[in-house]
């Protein structure tokens, strides 16, 4: 096993200079949660792209299965009723 | 104090940090994951960066139209007036590791104390350069704790790193009769004083990592005077080849 394969995945998120949440933007390995916030700062912040970093085991997220696509998403493709744009705005109204 | 001592001081102070620059951006492509590729290479680029500023500003107290170039690529070893630990080849990992510790934990404190020179521009390269010393001090100790106190083959490898480069140590806290003068004057920091938390630093990044502090002996000396071992030699070689043989080049 390389030196790499050896060590825990880290999924790393990153808070913008001017976003309110933290986003994610990839992964690290590193032994431990210190040495992966390390890490990702040297990754994923070089170019002042953060002001937080977040780092949680790849083990610990739970994913929702690609398999249950349809039922979990396509169901909201037919309901425009809540999109905002699927609403007529009557000229009387003016702006907004 | 003259510019001359000045001068010799700030071309010191940019040798150390362009030789231990180029000595981590050798990790280049040879580094043992590919995120320690990147944290290596960002210290090194930091340390370079740091180097630029005080070569120009060498330049300029000596006035005989040498740039950051020149001092950088058209010195031979003799010429170059670095500490011995920094030019140290970087050997394993845990060496590398080692001379960083080593190192660090002398300039942190050290651009501390230089930002409050009274030498302007040494004070803005000092505001620049304490914050990102304390990031590499802090890179160095979390992998000393984890090398030191990880495997049996990592903490071996490490013992034997801090065996090794501890007679390069005694150098860092050397001032000579003009340095002395100048730390007197308030323009550059005083090394002793560096000392005690120098030790503090280590001893605990020791202790953290479950290693031995060897004890003082013999130490090496000689940098700040061009005095330097076979290493330095061979880098710098290949560090300035190319503008040896193609002088004036540029990108």
């Amino acid at each position: 096993m390389s030196d790499r394969a050896r060590l825990p995945l880290w999924e790393v998120f990153i808070r913008p200079r001017n976003g309110l949440a933290h986003r994610h933007v990839g992964s690290v390995h590193a032994s431990d949660a210190e040495m992966a916030l390390l890490a990702s700062r040297d990754v994923y912040t070089r170019r002042g792209e953060g002001r937080s970093i977040w780092v949680a085991p790849a083990t610990a997220i739970a994913a929702s299965d690609p398999d249950h696509k349809a039922e979990m998403f396509d169901t909201a493709d037919d309901k425009t009723y809540r999109q905002p744009t699927d609403y007529h705005v009557p000229e009387e109204v003016g702006d907004m | 104090m003259s510019d001359s001592a000045l001068f010799q001081y700030v071309l010191g102070l940019a040798d150390d940090q362009l030789v231990l620059g180029h000595r981590l951006s050798q990790w280049i492509g040879r580094a043992p994951i590919l995120e320690e590729e990147l944290a290596l290479g960002n210290i090194a680029l930091d340390l370079i960066g740091q180097s630029r500023s005080l070569y120009q500003y060498a330049g300029e107290l000596e006035g005989a139209g040498r740039d950051e170039d020149t001092l950088a690529y058209h010195r031979d070893a003799r010429g170059y007036l670095n500490l011995t630990l920094v030019e140290q080849a970087n050997g394993d990992f845990a060496k590398t590791i080692a001379r960083q510790l080593f190192y660090t934990a002398m300039a942190v404190p050290f651009w501390q104390a230089m930002t409050a020179s009274k030498d302007q521009r040494l004070a803005g390269v000092a505001a620049k350069s304490e914050k990102e010393a304390a990031y590499h001090l802090r890179h160095a100790t979390e992998w000393t704790a984890r090398l030191g106190d990880g495997t049996e083959e990592s903490h071996r490898r490490m013992q034997a790193a801090i065996y090794q480069l501890w007679e390069f140590t005694g150098e860092l806290f050397e001032m000579n009769s003009a340095e002395a003068g100048m730390a007197e004057a308030g323009i550059v920091s005083d090394r002793l004083s560096l000392r005690d938390i120098w030790d503090r630093t280590v001893n605990a990044a020791m202790l953290e990592a479950t290693l031995t502090r060897p004890a003082d002996s013999w130490m090496a000396k000689g940098g700040r005077n061009g005095l330097h071992g076979e290493d330095l030699g061979h880098m710098l070689a290949e560090m300035q080849s190319l503008q040896r043989m193609h002088p004036g080049l540029s990108w």
